[in-house]
């Protein structure tokens, strides 16, 4: 059966007609070409289509959007304002937490939802947050410094010295 | 060679030239790409791991609505593999099913709801036959034969190989130890599901978009299986989300997808499912393994003798080389005079296995480095001072014919010994340590453990994997008059960064930043050929094709400067986006200015590299699996607290040093090094490939247990940058070494904690607590295979060491 939905996501409002039973994964992927997303199970397993749901990361691919009607929906293509990027963007590329980059989406969501709640996170605290995210490369590491030097410069204000590629 | 302070590239912790598009999630991975009219496709799976196809009716999937085309393996008749000497698979099963989730049939339809609906709607009648799970059933003649090519029923591939004196070496030993072990089988899990996207266009021309590491084998198999010349098939690597091994042969929903794609004219996509991701597998052996060395009391091995038998799965895949790969790195570590190998490898019916990072050597490094542990332990001696002692040199062979540039593990070893306290530990850690931790609930405790390994990988197989005298890797330069540089090259970016190496050598080079160079990879049509991103290869031979292309286009550019500034060509150098004379600075040109000088002289400007490993491969078949142009080296010191009430190990620290040559780009190296020992904890503790019943009993993230962010420990990584003269600036690879001392590490770490040997891994609480019940009972405090077959091995080939091995009594 499919019905008309009213999402709004990044902002945006957006009018689906799409069957009922289609996960919110498959709705930003296949009907909004919001490619962003990435699905590594689709069984709520892996954390890699992490989105945010006012502002509480959830799995898009268990997620319905018939329920998430009059929600504010955050996918990764609504992190950068503009050509901004989002300072956990930033840290991520310096700092090499991103290598294959198909875990990335999701877990810079959680990072956020992390930050935005926590704005002086423990490394305890931050693995504690992004349990749920899946990575196979890079041993995590790279990533928790990279959450942790965005809430540095979130906190600070600081300008740092921008990497001169 | 410029110094280490004049690089302004190399040697920098720069971020990839990808990293901004990774972070916005603008990166297109296959399964992104759509294309206009595209078909959604399926494959049918066995559900049995053994079975004759009896009857197979696609009629009823044929007539439902929105499907387009319906395929089995009578469309797609020509077997492949990824192995010249292995063309064992079908696409699509034609008469027989080898494990549960072997594709039968394909379906193409407009969405995928309705490929699924297809999918279910094709009848097949399967006989059932006797499925051979395990190692042992595969010995066992009273089964069915898997295929009907094989060294002997299923055993499909048999090595023997003698190197040096065996008998003289054991009979110079003062002390030998025999072991038995078992490395489970496990898989690469990448984050993405492979997908493949085909095009077929209406002037007979092929474009398939692929998660692959080595479109230049795809793009063979695809030439073989639909019978299209190479010259009208595009293979292109999309952005691949995790590889590890998993995307390096052809598969069959690649091929599946091309010839849906020809049959109905539209293009077709199709994307694995998790489930079907374990079943496509390709990942590492499960080897039972057999170790006996003789030393001498200070720890010198006098001979070395080591039995393989790997479980193979299905089909072939790169299996032969994996066979020769499970014997030919025990000997670049520490010297060895004797050295004898025999290994085989059976067919089983479950996913097949191939190559997963660290290809073949993780099993028999696993046996090796506890093995050497335990003779530590019995001979009194530090297992840390016994491995340093006898390490290869630079500028020697190995007594199989391996030759080594450069070594620099005993500074590894002295590097992690230092910054874990290793001796502190030795001396007075143990006791007190255990005390601390004591939860004093009867006799359970948490007890902390160090254990230290080692090991070495190769920086690329210097053989290629079809026979031929071609270059294994190509690169194109090309300058613009605008400025712009563009690079073209097959090699594949997995997520290792292999598209920024190209932009940091030729950045580097031409004074110019990595965000002016264009790179361009992974295009058959677009780019020469490059092997692949596998064994390791890619820093060092896409490397030093690169920096043979931009030298070239560098003299052109600076003879051109030269002649307007009216300087010696050899007096210029560039930098920051300048040509300038070194001796009189006033004389300079931007290098726009330069290139334009240098395309009005010489024509549009543009410049090829090749390479070629160097040919070492000894004088005996079988020598081609092993020879590189150079092997990183790693030592790793495991910190573990093991929990005696659940039997539960959690890592608490690793510390390694990882020689990997000199670092091009040293957050990079970090994070292969990280990452490859994350995998290496995985493997140690909870993954593993289980079957129940003939099904593969946890094809699911959920029950795979892979580590999660509190799962892995902190590590601590040391770069030691030996400069070595076969690699770009003095590189050698770090995406699969680092990965391999780790697990032993863990179990070295075990023992010293609880006192009980785990001679097989995962290391999981099951085995932890049966060993420390064997220990109660006053029983060998182990557990592990309890015996190694009684297998005939063909007589071996022996071969005599080249005059600089190491050599006995030396």
């Amino acid at each position: 059966m499919k019905q008309v939905l009213h999402l709004r996501i990044n902002g945006q409002p957006y009018e689906v007609y799409v069957p009922v039973h289609k996960t919110l994964l498959e709705v930003l992927r296949e009907d909004l070409n919001l490619t962003g997303t990435k699905h590594g199970c689709e069984l709520g397993e892996c954390g890699a289509c992490t989105v945010l749901v006012d502002g509480t990361p959830r799995l898009a691919c268990l997620a319905l959007p018939i329920e998430l009607q009059g929600h504010e929906i955050t996918t990764i293509e609504g992190l950068a304002a503009g050509n901004t990027l989002h300072t956990l963007q930033t840290t991520f590329a310096e700092l090499g937490a991103a290598q294959c980059g198909y875990c990335t989406p999701g877990m810079l969501l959680s990072a956020k939802a992390l930050l935005d709640h926590h704005p002086h996170p423990t490394r305890d605290e931050i693995k504690h947050a992004l349990v749920g995210n899946l990575c196979r490369c890079t041993g995590y590491a790279k990533i928790y410094e990279a959450v942790e030097r965005a809430a540095l410069r979130q906190a600070d204000k600081e300008t740092w010295f921008q990497v001169d590629e | 060679m410029p110094h280490n302070d004049t690089f302004s590239i190399i040697g920098h912790a720069l971020p990839t030239i990808e990293a901004h598009a990774k972070v916005t999630g603008e990166v297109r991975y296959a399964d992104d790409l759509t294309l206009p009219r595209m078909l959604y496709g399926k494959l049918l799976r066995s559900v049995y791991p053994h079975a004759r196809i009896l009857h197979l009716d696609t009629s009823r999937a044929e007539k439902l609505p929105g499907v387009f085309a319906v395929i089995t393996g009578k469309d797609l008749p020509i077997k492949y593999g990824i192995m010249p000497s292995s063309q064992d698979e079908e696409a699509l099963c034609i008469e027989r099913v080898r494990f549960v989730g072997d594709p039968v049939a394909a379906v193409a339809a407009i969405d995928e709801e309705t490929a699924n609906r297809a999918l279910a709607l094709i009848e097949v009648e399967y006989a059932p036959l006797a499925p051979v799970m395990s190692i042992r059933d595969a010995l066992d003649e009273r089964l069915p034969q898997l295929h009907d090519y094989a060294d002997h029923h299923n055993i499909h591939k048999f090595v023997s190989l003698e190197f040096g004196d065996i008998e003289a070496g054991f009979q110079a030993a003062e002390y030998i130890r025999e072991d038995t072990f078992f490395y489970e089988g496990n898989t690469h899990l990448p984050l993405e599901q492979h997908a493949a996207l085909a095009q077929f266009s209406s002037d007979g021309k092929l474009t398939l978009w692929s998660s692959t590491q080595a479109p230049h084998y795809v793009h063979r198999a695809l030439e073989k299986t639909l019978q299209i010349p190479r010259a009208r098939i595009r293979v292109i690597a999309a952005p691949v989300g995790g590889g590890f091994g998993g995307k390096a042969d052809p598969l069959a929903h690649e091929i599946a997808a091309c010839k849906l794609a020809m049959l109905t004219g539209r293009p077709v996509k199709i994307t694995l499912t998790r489930e079907e991701v374990f079943y496509t597998h390709r990942g590492r052996h499960p080897v039972l393994m057999w170790i006996k060395s003789g030393v001498k009391r200070d720890g010198q091995i006098t001979a070395l003798h080591f039995k393989t038998i790997l479980d193979g799965g299905a089909y072939g895949s790169y299996g032969i080389a994996t066979t020769y790969y499970s014997g030919a790195l025990q000997t670049v570590t520490y010297k060895i005079p004797a050295y004898k190998f025999e290994g085989m490898r059976v067919f089983t019916n479950k996913p097949p296995c191939g190559p997963k990072r660290g290809h073949g050597t993780p099993q028999p490094r696993f046996g090796f480095e506890v093995h050497l542990d335990k003779i530590a332990h019995d001979l009194g001696l530090d297992p840390a001072e016994m491995r340093r002692r006898y390490v290869v040199e630079d500028g020697t062979q190995t007594v199989n014919h391996l030759t080594i540039t450069s070594c620099g593990l005993r500074e590894c070893i002295d590097r992690v010994v230092e910054a874990s306290g290793w001796k502190n530990w030795q001396a007075v850690g143990k006791r007190q340590e255990v005390e601390n931790l004591s939860r004093g609930t009867q006799h359970a405790a948490r007890r902390r453990g160090l254990g230290l390994a080692c090991s070495s990988y190769l920086s690329g197989a210097g053989l290629p994997i079809y026979w031929n005298d071609l270059p294994h890797s190509g690169v194109i330069v090309k300058v613009d008059r605008g400025g712009g540089v563009a690079v073209f090259c097959g090699s594949t970016d997995i997520g290792q960064g292999s598209n920024s190496l190209l932009a940091y050598l030729v950045a580097e080079e031409l004074g110019l930043r990595p965000a002016d160079i264009q790179v361009f990879t992974a295009d058959t049509d677009l780019t020469p050929v490059d092997l692949g991103s596998y064994s390791s290869r890619v820093t060092v031979m896409t490397g030093n094709a690169c920096l043979q292309a931009t030298r070239q286009i560098k003299q052109k550019i600076l003879q051109a400067a030269a002649e307007k500034l009216l300087v010696p060509a050899e007096s210029l150098s560039m930098r920051k986006g300048i040509v300038i004379c070194e001796d009189d600075e006033q004389r300079q040109l931007s290098f726009v200015q330069a290139v334009n000088l240098a395309e009005a002289k010489f024509g549009t400007l543009s410049s090829t590299g090749s390479y070629t490993p160097p040919k070492r491969a000894g004088p005996f078949k079988g020598s081609g699996v092993g020879p590189s142009p150079s092997y990183s080296y790693t030592a790793c010191v495991a910190a573990v607290v093991v929990d005696t009430e659940t039997g539960e190990v959690k890592v608490e620290k690793l510390w390694l040093a990882h020689d990997g040559g000199r670092a091009l780009n040293p957050q990079l190296v970090i994070g292969q090094a990280e990452g490859g020992a994350y995998m290496g904890v995985g493997e140690a503790l909870m993954e593993e490939s289980a079957f129940r019943r003939g099904m593969l009993k946890i094809p699911s993230l959920l029950d795979y247990k892979s580590p999660t962010t509190l799962d892995t420990p902190a590590i601590q990584t040391i770069l030691v940058e030996t400069l070595d003269p076969e690699g770009p600036y003095g590189a050698k690879e770090a995406g699969q070494g680092p990965l391999l001392p780790v697990p032993p590490a863990i179990a070295n770490a075990v023992f010293d904690a609880i006192g009980v040997r785990i001679d097989q891994v995962p290391i999981t609480p099951e085995l932890v607590l049966r060993a420390l019940e064997e220990k109660a009972k006053g029983n060998a405090p182990r557990v592990g295979p309890k015996d190694f077959p009684n297998v005939k091995y063909p007589n071996p080939i022996k071969v005599e060491p080249p005059t600089n091995a190491p050599r006995l009594g030396v």
